[in-house]
C-alpha cells in the first residue's frame, strides 16, 4: 500500500534505569481514521504518547507526520506540528470562562491606548465559532466549572481543533463519562473524522473500540504486538494479544493454608460517589491471600480504602472477625486488627522526614507507652527485630526513611503493621516500583504471614503476581466485582475478560 | 545532601567546600549574630556584663515559653497568629486581678485582698481562659479544616476584641508586690546578681516540652502529622485530637508567658503582646523549626529566641534607632525562612 500515513512511528524504543519501557514500537495512523491503542496497565501506551509529545526523549526510532520526518521537542512544539492531546485527567481552570480556557496562553490581543490588552470580544466570538464547529452550543462566557466532565472534554477537543490539530489523542476519554456524554463524544469524534482529522483512541473498553475505531494497535510489556483493522479481529483475539505472555516471574512455593473461618465479610458496599465502587461483596478467610485484579480505574483501591476507613461509604456492611464493624476512620479498622499498606507509598505511607524507627513504630507507639510515655527499650527491641526479620537494609534505626531504597521503605511499612500484629493485612500494589530481589522477599513475608494464620488482601495490577501469589482472585471492572477465579481457572485470559466486562454505555 | 547518582564521588572531591556551604546554609544567621555580638561587646564592654546577661535572660524566658507553644503548631504545618494577643489577654486578666489593695485605679474595686495563693489561682484562670480560645483554634483547624493561618488570624482579632471589651482599653498598673516579685531574682546570701525566677520557670517549661516532644506518643504523633499527615492518619494516629491538644497546649503556654510578661513590666495594656506571634514564629524558624513541618527541636527554639533577643540587645547597645530595629528584624526573619526553604530544596 502506497498510503500516506498521518502519523507514522517506527521502531520507538525508550529505556528507564532498569527497565525497557518501549522496545521497537510501531504505530501507523491513517488520515481521517480513529486508531485504537490498546494494552494492559503498564504496556507502554502512555510512555509512547509521551515520547511522541517530546515529554520523554526516545532512545531510538523515527516519527513522521504526513510522511515528513519530525523531531518534537515538547508538547507546545507538538501542537505547532498539528498534534493535540486530550488528557485522561483534564487540567482545566474551572474558575475561568470556557473561552479563557480555550485560549489560555494565546489570548487574542488588541491595543488599548498604549497597552496591549486581551481582546475578549474576539476571543469569545472565536470560541463560540469553534464550539459550534464541533456541534456544541455552550456560552463561551460561562465558567468552565459549570460544565460536566464530559462537556469539559468536548471543550478540550474544540480547543485542539481550533489549533488546527490534524491528529488528536484521546486518552481514556470515557472513563468518567455518563452514557449520554459518551454518545455526545462519539458524535464529535465522527464529525472530526469526517473532516479528515485522525485520532488515537486509548481505551480498554472493547465495546467502544468496536463502535468508534477503524484500526487497532496492541502493545504488551513495551513491545509492539501488531496492528489490525478492527473489523478483522475478534474480541477474544484482542484479549489474547494483550495478555499473551508466559508466566516468567518466579514466586516462592506456597501451601494452601486456608481455613473456613471468615475474618472479613464485606456485604453490598457502595461508595458515596456514584462512579466509584458499588454493590461489592466478598469474604476473606483466615490464612488466605485474596487477590484483587482489574484495570486501572476499576476502583479496587477505593474499595479497600473504604474498608479501612479512609473513604466514606453510602451503604453496605462490614464484618471483621465475625462481628459487625463500623469503620469511620483508619483508627477504627486498626482497632479491629486490620492493617493497610497503601498504594501511594510516598503520599500515604512513609513519613519522609522521620527515622526508620519512628516510621516503624508510629502505628504501635501506643502499645509501648504508659500514660503517654514511650518505653524506648521496648520500641528499640521490636524495631531491631523487624529490621532483622524483614532484612531491611538500613545503617541504623535512626536513619531517615527517605534515604532508603523503595523496596526497603516498603519493608518498613510492612514492619509498621506487623508491629501491631494485625489479623488482616490489606496490601495495595505491595511490590510496585520495587526491584526483583525485594519483590521476592516481600512475597516470602506474605507467605510466612498466612502460615501464621493471618489473612492478606492483595491488590495488584501485575497479572503474573496476582496469579502467582493469590489463593483466589476477585476481578473488578469499573466499580463492580465482575468475577472470581481460583486455581486452574486463574488464567490471564480469564482475568482480562472479567476486567474488561464494562457495562455497555450508549450502546 | 546526596544529590544524584555520582554524589559520592562528587562529595569526596569537594567535601570541605561542601561542608562549609552546608554549615553556612544551616547556621548562617547564627554565625552572623555571633559576630555582631562580639562586635558589640568590643564596642561596648558592658554588653558582656552580668547585668546585661540577666536582662537578656529575662527577655528570653517568657518569649521562649511563647515560642515553645508556637513550635508545636509549626511542626504540624500549622501556625498560630493569635499567640501575641493571647499573651496580651492573659497579662490583662492577671493585671486586673492582681492589683494592690490600696491602689486608687483598681479595676475590680471590691476584689478582696487575698493571700499569696491568689497569684497561683489567677495564673490558672489566665491559663484556663486562653485554653478555651486554643481549643477553638484546634477545633477550627482540625474539624473545620480551615487553614491555620486564617483560623488563628481570626482568633487574633477575636482575642484582641475580647481584651478590649474586658479592659475597656484602660492601662492597668499598681500590681501587688508579690506578683511583680515573680520577675525578680533568686539570690543566695548577699550576692548582687541572682538567678531570675523567669529563667527557672522557662527551664522547667523547656524540659517538660522536650519530654513531651521526644518521650511521649503525643510528640511522636505531632512529628508524624507534620511529616505526612495522611500517612499518620492511615497509621491510626488521631490527627484531629493531636492537633487540638497542640493548640490548647500552645494557648496555655501563651497564658503563662503573658502572666510573666505582666509581672516583668509591672503594668499592662491591651497592646501587650502585639506582634509577639511573629517574633515567636521567626525565632522558631531561625532555630530550625521547618515551616514545611515535621522538623523542629526545643533546643532549636531556644537558640532562635536567644538569637532574636541578642540581635535586639546588640542594636540597643550599638545605639541603633529603635525605628530601624524593626527593619533589621524583618530582614533577619525573611533571610532565616529563605535559608530554611533552601535546606528543604537541597534535600529533594
Amino acid at each position: 500500500m502506497a498510503e500516506q500515513y498521518r502519523l507514522e512511528m517506527t521502531g520507538i524504543s525508550k529505556s528507564f534505569p532498569g527497565v525497557k519501557a518501549l522496545d521497537g514500537v510501531n504505530l501507523k495512523v491513517r488520515p481521517g481514521t480513529v486508531h485504537a491503542l490498546m494494552g494492559e496497565n503498564g504496556a507502554g501506551k502512555s510512555t509512547l504518547m509521551k515520547c511522541l509529545f517530546g515529554i520523554y526523549k526516545r532512545d531510538a526510532g523515527a516519527v513522521y507526520i504526513d510522511g515528513v520526518p519530525v523531531e518534537i521537542a515538547n508538547p507546545d512544539d507538538a501542537l505547532k506540528k498539528g498534534l493535540a492531546m486530550v488528557h485522561q485527567e483534564l487540567q482545566p481552570i474551572p474558575a475561568r470562562t470556557i473561552a479563557e480556557n480555550m485560549y489560555l496562553g494565546r489570548y487574542p490581543m488588541k491595543n488599548f491606548g498604549p497597552l496591549r490588552v486581551v481582546d475578549h470580544k474576539v476571543m469569545n466570538a472565536e470560541s463560540e465559532k469553534w464550539l459550534k464547529d464541533v456541534k456544541m452550543d455552550f456560552d463561551p462566557k460561562a465558567k468552565l466549572g459549570t460544565l460536566s466532565i464530559g462537556q469539559m472534554q468536548s471543550v478540550e477537543i474544540a480547543k485542539a481543533v481550533s489549533q488546527n490539530a490534524k491528529l488528536v489523542i484521546l486518552d481514556e476519554p470515557t472513563s468518567s463519562l455518563t452514557e449520554n456524554e459518551v454518545e455526545a463524544l462519539f458524535r464529535i469524534v465522527r464529525e472530526l473524522r469526517g473532516r479528515g482529522v485522525s485520532m488515537i483512541y486509548i481505551s480498554h473498553k472493547m465495546a467502544e473500540i468496536r463502535k468508534i475505531a477503524d484500526d487497532i494497535t496492541i502493545m504488551r510489556d513495551g513491545q509492539y504486538v501488531g496492528s489490525w483493522e478492527v473489523k478483522d479481529i475478534s474480541d477474544d483475539e484482542i484479549v489474547r494479544q494483550m495478555v499473551g505472555r508466559p508466566l516468567t516471574n518466579v514466586y516462592p512455593p506456597k501451601d494452601d493454608v486456608r481455613t473456613d473461618e471468615v475474618v472479613l465479610r464485606v456485604t453490598d458496599l457502595c461508595s458515596i460517589h456514584p462512579r466509584s465502587f458499588r454493590h461489592c461483596s466478598f469474604e476473606l478467610r483466615r490464612g488466605e491471600i485474596l487477590g484483587f485484579g482489574g484495570l486501572v480505574g476499576a476502583q479496587r483501591t477505593e474499595l479497600m480504602e473504604a474498608v479501612f476507613g479512609m473513604r466514606h461509604v453510602q451503604s453496605g456492611s462490614v464484618e471483621m472477625l465475625g462481628r459487625p464493624a463500623i469503620i469511620r476512620r483508619p483508627q477504627d479498622a486498626i482497632g479491629r486488627s486490620v492493617g493497610m499498606i497503601t498504594e501511594d507509598r510516598r503520599g500515604t505511607g512513609i513519613i519522609g522526614c522521620l527515622s526508620v524507627l519512628d516510621n516503624t513504630a508510629i502505628a504501635s507507639y501506643k502499645n509501648y507507652a504508659e500514660m503517654g510515655k514511650i518505653d524506648y527499650r521496648k520500641v528499640n527491641t521490636v524495631v531491631d527485630e523487624s529490621i532483622r526479620k524483614l532484612s531491611i537494609k538500613t545503617p541504623s534505626g535512626k536513619t531517615l526513611i527517605q534515604s532508603l531504597s523503595g523496596g526497603n521503605q516498603q519493608k518498613v511499612i510492612i514492619a509498621r503493621w506487623l508491629a501491631n500484629n494485625p489479623d488482616i493485612l490489606i496490601m495495595d500494589e505491595p511490590t510496585r516500583g520495587i526491584d526483583v530481589g525485594a519483590k521476592y522477599e516481600i512475597y516470602q513475608i506474605m507467605i510466612e504471614l498466612v502460615k501464621q494464620g493471618k489473612s492478606i488482601i492483595m491488590i495488584s495490577s501485575e497479572m503474573p503476581e496476582l496469579i502467582g501469589m493469590s489463593n483466589r482472585i476477585i476481578v473488578m471492572c469499573n466499580g463492580r466485582i465482575t468475577g472470581e477465579v481460583e486455581g486452574e481457572g486463574a488464567t490471564q485470559e480469564a482475568i482480562m475478560a472479567y476486567a474488561t466486562q464494562f457495562e455497555l454505555k450508549g450502546a | 545532601m546526596a544529590k544524584g547518582f555520582n554524589a559520592k564521588e562528587y562529595m569526596e572531591g569537594a567535601t570541605k567546600n561542601f561542608k562549609a556551604k552546608d554549615f553556612l546554609i544551616n547556621n548562617g544567621i547564627i554565625v552572623v549574630l555571633v559576630f555582631i555580638a562580639l562586635f558589640t561587646g568590643i564596642r561596648q564592654p558592658t554588653f558582656f556584663s552580668s547585668g546585661n546577661l540577666v536582662n537578656v535572660i529575662m527577655n528570653v524566658a517568657p518569649r521562649f515559653i511563647v515560642a515553645c507553644g508556637v513550635s508545636g503548631c509549626l511542626i504540624t504545618k500549622g501556625t498560630d497568629l493569635s499567640a501575641g494577643r493571647m499573651v496580651g489577654l492573659s497579662a490583662c486578666i492577671a493585671g486586673t486581678l492582681l492589683q494592690k489593695a490600696d491602689y486608687s485605679g483598681k479595676f475590680w474595686p471590691n476584689l478582696p485582698n487575698f493571700g499569696a495563693w491568689w497569684i497561683l489561682v489567677v495564673l490558672l484562670i489566665c491559663i484556663a481562659v486562653c485554653m478555651v480560645f486554643g481549643f477553638i483554634n484546634g477545633l477550627v483547624v482540625s474539624y473545620l479544616q480551615v487553614p491555620a493561618f486564617i483560623a488563628t488570624l481570626g482568633m487574633q482579632l477575636i482575642v484582641y476584641g475580647v481584651c478590649l471589651v474586658y479592659t475597656d482599653a484602660t492601662p492597668i498598673g499598681g500590681y501587688r508586690s508579690d506578683y511583680t516579685e515573680v520577675a525578680k531574682q533568686l539570690r543566695f546570701g548577699g550576692s548582687k546578681v541572682g538567678i531570675p525566677y523567669l529563667f527557672l520557670i522557662a527551664l522547667v517549661v523547656g524540659i517538660i516540652i522536650w519530654f513531651v516532644y521526644n518521650q511521649m506518643t503525643h510528640g511522636k504523633y505531632m512529628y508524624a502529622i507534620g511529616g505526612n499527615e495522611q500517612a499518620a492518619e492511615v497509621s491510626g494516629v488521631n490527627t484531629k485530637k493531636t492537633k487540638i491538644i497542640i493548640y490548647v497546649t500552645a494557648a496555655a503556654l501563651y497564658a503563662l508567658g503573658g502572666f510573666l510578661f505582666g509581672a516583668k513590666s509591672g503594668g499592662t495594656s491591651v497592646n501587650m503582646g502585639q506582634g509577639y506571634e511573629l517574633e515567636a514564629i521567626a525565632a522558631c524558624t531561625i532555630g530550625g523549626v521547618s515551616v514545611n513541618g515535621g522538623i523542629g527541636r526545643v533546643s532549636g527554639v531556644l537558640i532562635g529566641v536567644l538569637v532574636f533577643e541578642l540581635l535586639k540587645t546588640c542594636m540597643q547597645y550599638l545605639g541603633v534607632n529603635t525605628n530601624y530595629q524593626y527593619i533589621v528584624q524583618g530582614i533577619v526573619l525573611v533571610t532565616a525562612i529563605a535559608l530554611d526553604i533552601r535546606k528543604y530544596i537541597a534535600k529533594k
